[in-house]
């Protein structure tokens, strides 16, 4: 794997041979699970783990509730109570798939902010990246029709203004429109397919999933260094190296352990604290709740949906140039999955040679308010939008677009990188105090410079 | 203890948790100690039984609880009756529901929920205690939620408790002056004075006593379960966190050779 030597699975018993001619199944599960993983990973590569087991999850739960949910305008809400009251454990079902979307979206969030901190989207694991970013809009859909399956003010309200979005979609967008919802408005149609979308999506997502650690498992991880684990010698592979299984999964397997004992706090102590009270009141497309904010997980792309209003000079200007096919509605939309687009781009926007942000000086300050804006993003995408919370999103969506598009394509060009350590096995070594590194492949410390 | 959360309408402004829905003007919630708040905090069951007694007596003229199943005043962690108390509820409350089937209304037994009543267009009760927040913000940070607790129960009690006594016509319609409700109006009538009810077991029934019994009851309706999902939540947490020391405990010695070889103090192979 990755083009590491390693030690590879050897069938021994007459029936491990005669399984392995047929179907070479234990050798494959042998090398995904022994991979050689870089040693010096830390805990910021936690995530990985922590999104399969919430996927699982989510699907476990998921068909469980399914079995009880009645997906019709008139019985859905009710049908979420039944499971609520009736249901023997209904309650723990739903208040763990519930927040189990808000879990998977946190560890999406960090796993990708990782990503963008070492560098983990450049050569040559782009395709890991592109896969990943599939996987995260697939599970925005997913979550999005999940929250309307409940059928209350909130589910309705909000399914009726994202797929607005689609409307706004220049000559085709009202017929697209149409087609999503299968019908005019928001009704009985819609909530059907969305079920339907619903229960189907996590398994592509399953399916990409594979996808996604088939890549890195041939690329190799990145780790903290930026640097390749060296494949010259199997002793060196070793050296930089540990094999996923124990190593890593013990290490994943304790990350997981604390991680649910916060999540299973907030399911048995405040199980409603991350959802929004309106969805406790059946859908009523006579009455408009005065505002419609999305689930916490949307708001950094909802905000940046709503900067770009009719007042900005950019929308004008766009809005005359294209004589008004593109006007404020579609820029917002434009804004919000070029937001995407451009963070799925990333590998070929940033013209850095060195991967890892801690050996990039200036690269770090402009990372960190990256998060920094993410977060405010977040904190403006439930405020209302008037001043100064459409200026706050304004600039801060400005910020993202610039990050991606100006300033990675510039640092590469004008930023000194520090030194880079030789070797994975230099710099692990260097981290738990050794000055004369114990194996014997020339220990290099981290200050000697890379070039 | 209360504590008075006066919270202006810019900072009731909406956020992922909670949003208000605050059209203008101040809203008055109280934070009210209730015993079932906290991770370890239990309902009152004698305050469930008066807060019953309350809604049946007073709400229910015009409120439904369309959602809560009859039987489920005999679950345990909540009311606690026996099967008989519930069918004597039933019995002497005259309790009737609209049979689809005998396309008439019969006697309702305890598999039936509580009766669906929008004789007056009122809103249905059953789940008024999580469709409701009381505390936001400040500026949209989830604080105060965070410690004080959604406040769905504060802000039942709080409204029940914070009319002005003054009365406006608007388009004929009398609504009545209250510091909770969004925009300082409501349409329901006062619908508390001291010793509506009378309490079988000698609480002295004011207004206060009522408005927290009342919501204490409506935050049972909404949750029902509320009870075994702390305990699964407490169970959760300390199983799994054994198992995280235990992990750690076999992290660290899985680690420690390779941590030492690190350091060099022991020869690498």
């Amino acid at each position: 794997m990755g083009g590491i030597p390693h030690d590879h699975y050897e069938p021994e018993t007459r029936g491990e041979k005669w399984l392995d001619r047929r179907l070479p199944i234990v050798g494959l599960l042998y090398n995904t699970l022994m991979i050689p993983t870089p040693k010096n990973l830390n805990w910021m590569w936690i995530f990985g783990v922590v999104l399969v087991f919430c996927l699982m999850m989510q699907i476990a739960t998921g068909i469980l509730l399914a079995m009880h949910y009645t997906p019709h305008v008139d019985m859905a809400f009710a049908s979420v109570e039944h499971i609520m009251r009736n249901v023997n454990g209904g309650w723990a079902l739903r208040y763990i798939h519930q927040n189990g979307a808000s879990l998977f979206f946190l560890a999406v969030y960090l796993h990708i902010f990782r990503g963008l901190y070492y560098g983990s989207y450049k050569a040559p694991r782009e395709v890991t990246w592109i896969i990943g970013m599939l996987i995260y809009v697939l599970m925005m859909g997913t979550a999005f029709m999940g929250y309307v399956l409940p059928w209350g003010q909130m589910s309705f309200w909000g399914a009726t203004v994202i797929t607005g979005l689609f409307g706004a979609i220049p000559f085709i967008g009202e017929g697209i429109q149409t087609w999503l919802l299968g019908g005019p408005a928001v009704d009985n149609a819609t909530l059907n397919r969305f079920l339907s979308l619903h229960f189907l999506l996590p398994f592509i997502i399953l399916g990409l999933v594979i996808v996604h650690i088939w890549a890195f498992h041939t690329t190799g991880n990145n780790n903290p260094t930026g640097v390749e684990v060296r494949r010259t010698s199997k002793k060196e592979a070793e050296a930089d190296t540990l094999p996923f299984w124990p190593y890593f999964v013990i290490k994943d397997l304790f990350a997981l352990a604390v991680i649910l004992v916060i999540f299973f706090a907030v399911v048995g102590f405040m199980p409603n604290f991350l959802g929004h009270p309106d969805n406790y009141i059946e859908a009523n497309p006579m009455v408009t709740p005065p505002y419609i904010v999305p689930e916490w997980y949307f708001l950094p792309f909802y905000a940046i949906l709503r900067a770009f209003d009719g007042e900005v000079w950019i929308v004008i200007a766009a809005d005359f140039l294209t004589a008004g096919i593109v006007d404020a509605k579609f820029f917002g939309v434009i804004a919000m999955f070029g937001a995407i687009l451009v963070m799925a781009l990333a590998p070929w926007l940033d013209t850095s040679s060195v991967r890892s942000g801690r050996y990039r000086p200036m690269f770090k300050w402009w990372f960190w308010l990256l998060v920094v804006d993410f977060v405010v993003l977040t904190w403006v995408g439930a405020r209302p939008a008037e001043a100064p919370y459409s200026y706050i999103s304004l600039v801060a969506s400005a910020y993202w677009f610039a990050y991606f598009l100006v300033i990675l394509p510039l640092l590469g060009v004008i930023e000194k990188p520090l030194p880079l350590p030789e070797t994975i096995e230099d710099e692990f070594n260097e981290h738990y105090g050794s000055d004369h590194g114990a194996s014997g492949s020339g220990s290099a410390s981290a200050s000697t410079p890379a070039e | 203890m209360f504590r008075t959360l006066a919270i202006s309408a810019a900072a009731a402004l909406a956020l992922s948790t909670g949003g208000a829905s605050a059209a203008g003007g101040e809203i008055t919630v109280e934070n009210y100690d209730f015993s079932f708040q906290g991770p370890f905090g239990t309902f009152d069951q004698d305050q469930l039984q008066r807060g019953l007694q309350v809604y049946t007596e007073v709400c229910a003229a015009c409120h439904g609880l369309q959602y809560v199943p009859l039987r489920a005043l005999a679950d345990e962690g909540g009311i606690g009756w026996t099967m008989d108390e519930v069918r004597a509820y039933i019995d002497q409350n005259f309790i009737e529901v609209y049979d689809d089937d005998l396309a008439d209304w019969r006697a309702a037994i305890p598999n039936d929920n509580f009766p669906v009543n929008d004789s007056v267009g009122a809103p249905d009760l059953s789940l008024m205690a999580k469709a409701r927040t009381g505390f936001f913000g400040p500026r949209g940070t989830a604080i105060y939620p965070l410690i004080y607790g959604l406040g769905g129960p504060e802000y039942i009690a709080s409204l029940l408790t914070h009319y002005t006594g003054v009365e406006y016509e608007e388009f004929g319609t009398i609504l009545y002056g209250n510091e909770t409700m969004q925009g300082g109006r409501i349409s329901m009538a006062p619908p508390l004075w001291d010793d509506s009810v009378t309490y079988a077991d000698g609480t002295s029934a004011t207004v206060d006593q009522m408005a927290q019994d009342v919501a204490s009851f409506l935050m049972w309706t909404a949750e029902p379960h509320m009870m075994a999902r702390k305990q699964f939540g407490l169970v959760a947490v300390i199983i799994l966190g054994i198992f995280s020391v235990l992990l750690y405990l076999t992290n660290k010695r899985l680690w420690a050779p390779v941590k030492a070889r690190a350091k060099g103090t022991t020869p690498p192979e």
